[in-house]
């Protein structure tokens, strides 16, 4: 009996590699399991390998594994680049002109050929040949088989009965297979109850959650990996009264999230590292005329044009200083998919509360690659609007012309809805005085700086970090804080699992998720008498860099890096820490 | 009904004779002509002498960066369909850095109005060649003078699918009161390109060159290619409205029944969660 299972599917682009993956994972969801996955692809539309991995288990995961009992290879690369990967007693799936098992000693997998296009053609449908892998994949497992067929009745009830009815036979036709020439490899997957779960991405989810907060428009230009932000808000917008417009660039892309905002509307833009470079001088413009606005920055891997499928996490900097002047803003990085959707609703109601630029940070990883998540609570996170007048509101005010940046004790201004009779006023992008007219008075440039420097000092999400260690370990009293961000977490919180079981240090699992300004009070707190190793994604050590910025931790912190354009994995995630400690 | 005075903002700073007053007195008298309050409407401009314009009119104004006037502007109309929006800016703003934007508007077909006040010279900046002025033009800012030749606005958002392009002249304010309001009033995007002397720094493009060479037409031309024909035989110097046609604006052919302001405050949509969550599952 086993409690996880390790399966990748691998082949050229276009081969439909990545409906596969996610019909396997989906049948697992649908048994009860957690499933967390990554793709690999590559920067064209046909050819080039690419693969879909899972891992499922019986209990919450939050990353795909380092390792593949099952590896279904569909092109020669698949098991060229993955070999290295395979657990002991890997079986591997391969496209051969009969039916055979070939055990390789050396290696101690199996691999077994099968001629999966010609039985499917025998079936009738040519398409349905991965289907036949996943059967095999299916009762190597021991996946009660009628489920995952009904499964099946409900994916393909559009394409019709003959359909649906050779796929069902694929599925029969693999685990025949599997009985007939595998039964000794068979190893059943110990039954797993987790209800109520919802399988996404992080870019669904942070558009998802956008949606729910109120989000009723968006502009953007399209980019690997944000674009499915934008391509899954153009389907949902409509029926709630609002609109997805794909613009000319990157620059109109925040522009007109920008105006519509101005205008009253919950608005957003979505991008990745070239378009949040193009966006740079909108983001001081909004900073500047405290219009508040959402920008999710899906990182990818730079610079410049760099790795634009692959995953990296360092825009960090670029994120939190990137404009000339000095602007207010506030920069989230959710480290689940699940935190994807709060945080995307929770970054509305901060820009519209500081009436400035919110930027959610996303990598990759956390974008493109699906996971289970637990249906989501609608008590949570509410909308809140901020100071947004209504129209009895600034009668009250008796302004011949709306003071649109009045000082106020906290720094932020009521604000009119545009087009309100009594609420005619001037944003600016130049230095204003209270009624928004230019002004180059010392004075008064010292005070408007003030009021927007210092507005969102206090600004805190619901859960500004993550906390965690192994059972019977308290957090704040280890000896190392392994420190992350994005989608790292998964890796991270295993690998430090996996650190306390060898007993020597012990240690503690810290993610942030409030970027800037970072909540120094509880860091400054937890930090105390440990060592510090962050853990990222990039060259610089941004994240480190950042940290040593705010707080006194110079003697006791460093990192660990990698920027390959990959993940990190558990196993080379600890090399690097028998390296560091 | 407004008056001149409820129309009035910050006292402006640009120099005695700038063409730019006329224009702004245009926009201004328009809206009250057509009898509209100042709320009703949304004025947003770029950066330069002309992106002032959103300061000295009293209105909802946005005074935004160089070159992005209509990008927001189209935001702002997406946001509120019943605002009377108003792009304005120079012709560096507009023909220069925000020439992709300008193009793209054109063939977008947003309601809203887009002012260009063209004076063919970056004024603010002191006096460097833009990309109106005329080949040859001799500038502070080329060693030597001008080896480029102008963008021609008007033929580019006609050729590029404008419902509404017109060109004007600051000497010539009734007409342009006219174009102006032409312009407010059409359901689309309307471009107003306006030639507007700058007293300043521009020797070549001034009142007596305008008042020598334009000649106006009464009647907008009836095809795209006889507007472009005539531009072309004229050197561009013509005034009047050029090209109109009644097309769906771009919000009507989206066909949304659109609400998006009204977005309260309070605990999310809990049927709306638990019913798209099915999705997912």
């Amino acid at each position: 009996m086993r409690t996880s299972i390790e399966w990748m599917v691998g082949g050229q682009q276009g081969e439909g590699i990545d409906s596969t993956g996610e019909l396997f994972a989906r049948t697992l969801v649908r048994y009860g399991y957690s499933v967390s996955t990554y793709k690999q692809f590559m920067s064209r539309i046909k050819g080039g390998h690419t693969n879909y991995k899972l891992k499922a288990t019986i209990q919450r995961n939050y990353y795909a594994g380092d390792e593949i009992d099952i590896l279904l290879c569909l092109d020669k690369e698949s098991l060229e680049k993955n070999e290295s990967n395979l657990s002991k007693g890997a079986l591997i799936i391969q496209e051969g002109t009969v039916e055979n098992l070939i055990r390789n000693e050396e290696k101690q997998y199996d691999i077994f050929t099968v001629p999966l296009k010609k039985l499917a053609s025998e079936l009738g449908n040519p398409l349905a040949k991965n289907m036949i892998a996943i059967g095999i994949s299916s009762a190597l497992v021991d996946l009660p088989k009628e489920l995952l067929n009904h499964f099946i009745s409900e994916i393909f009830e559009k394409k019709g009965e003959e359909v649906i009815r050779t796929n069902i036979q694929a599925v029969a036709k693999g685990y025949e297979l599997t009985t007939n020439f595998l039964s000794h490899l068979v190893s059943p997957l110990e039954k797993a109850d987790l209800k109520d779960q919802l399988f996404m991405s992080g870019n669904e989810a942070t558009a998802f959650g956008s949606l729910m907060a109120g989000c009723r428009f968006l502009s953007a230009y399209p980019i690997t990996p944000a674009s499915e932000i934008m391509e899954w808000l153009a389907k949902e917008l409509p029926a709630v009264g609002g609109t997805v417009m794909q613009v000319e660039d990157e620059i109109a892309g925040i522009c007109l999230a920008i105006g519509a905002n101005y205008s009253g509307v919950r608005a957003m833009t979505s991008t990745s590292g070239p378009g949040i470079s193009l966006k740079t001088e909108a983001i001081g413009m909004a900073g500047m005329s405290e219009v508040p606005i959402v920008i999710v920055n899906s990182q990818r891997g730079g610079p410049s044009t760099g790795l634009p499928t692959k995953h990296e996490q360092s825009d960090l900097q670029h994120m939190i200083y990137g404009t000339h002047g000095e602007i207010p803003r506030i920069v989230l990085y959710p480290s689940t998919i699940e935190e994807a959707f709060y945080i995307a609703a929770e970054s509305f109601n901060l820009a519209e509360y500081y009436q400035c630029p919110v930027i959610v940070a996303l990598d990759l990883g956390l974008s493109m690659n699906k996971m289970t998540v637990p249906s989501f609570n609608s008590k949570r996170v509410e909308i809140h609007r901020g100071k947004l007048l209504t129209e009895e509101e600034l009668k009250l005010y008796k302004e011949d012309f709306f003071s649109r940046y009045r000082f106020t004790d906290d720094g932020i201004s009521p604000r009119p809805l545009v087009g309100m009779k009594n609420g005619l006023h001037l944003t600016s992008s130049n230095e204003h005085g209270e009624d928004g007219y230019i002004t180059e008075d010392p004075e008064l440039r010292i005070k408007m700086m003030r009021k927007r420097l210092e507005k969102t000092k206090e600004a805190m999400i619901q859960e500004p970090f993550k906390l965690q260690s192994s059972t019977g370990i308290s957090p704040k009293e280890v000896d190392i804080l392994l420190v992350g961000m994005g989608s790292t977490f998964g890796a991270i919180n295993e690998a430090m699992t996996k650190l306390n079981e060898q007993g020597r240090e012990t240690y503690a699992h810290l993610h942030i998720q409030q970027l800037y300004p970072l909540p120094l009070e509880q860091l400054s707190d937890l930090f105390e008498n440990k060592r510090i190793i962050t853990i990222e994604n990039n060259y610089t050590s941004q994240l480190l860099i950042l940290l040593k910025q705010h707080l006194p931790i110079h003697n006791q912190a460093e990192s660990i890096v990698q920027f390959d354009g990959n993940p990190f994995m558990i196993k080379t995630l600890l090399e690097q820490m028998k390296k560091v400690v | 009904m407004a008056t001149m005075k409820d129309l009035r903002g910050d006292a402006p700073t640009w120099c005695p004779g700038c063409g730019h007053f006329s224009i702004m007195a245009g926009i201004q008298k328009s809206m009250i002509e057509l009898g509209y309050e100042p709320h009703e409407f949304a004025i947003i401009s770029g950066i330069g002498c002309s992106g002032k314009v959103s300061e000295y009119i009293r209105s909802n104004s946005f005074h935004t960066i160089h070159g992005r006037s209509v990008p927001i502007a189209q935001g702002v109309k997406m946001g509120n369909p019943n605002l009377k929006v108003i792009a304005s800016g120079g012709d560096g703003d507009g023909y220069g850095i925000g020439l992709g934007h300008f193009v793209h508007a054109s063939r977008r077909n947003i309601d809203m109005s887009y002012i260009v006040m063209d004076n063919s010279i970056y004024g603010l900046t002191k006096g460097q060649t833009s990309p109106r002025s005329e080949h040859g033009f001799v500038t502070k800012s080329a060693s030597s003078e001008n080896k480029e030749y102008p963008v021609d606005p008007v033929c580019t958002s006609i050729i590029n699918g404008a419902t509404f392009v017109a060109q004007g002249y600051s000497g010539n304010i009734k007409q342009l009161t006219h174009i102006i309001k032409r312009a407010i009033e059409h359901r689309g995007f309307s471009h107003v390109n306006i030639f507007s002397p700058c007293v300043t720094f521009n020797k070549v493009n001034t009142y007596d060159y305008y008042k020598e060479r334009l000649i106006s037409i009464e009647e907008p031309f009836h095809t795209r290619d006889a507007a472009i024909q005539s531009l072309r035989e004229h050197h561009g110097l013509v005034t009047g409205i050029l090209f109109e046609e009644l097309r769906d604006d771009y919000q009507t052919k989206l066909g949304i029944d659109f609400d998006m302001q009204s977005v309260q405050s309070g605990e999310m949509d809990h049927e709306r969660l638990t019913l798209m969550q099915e999705r997912f599952k």
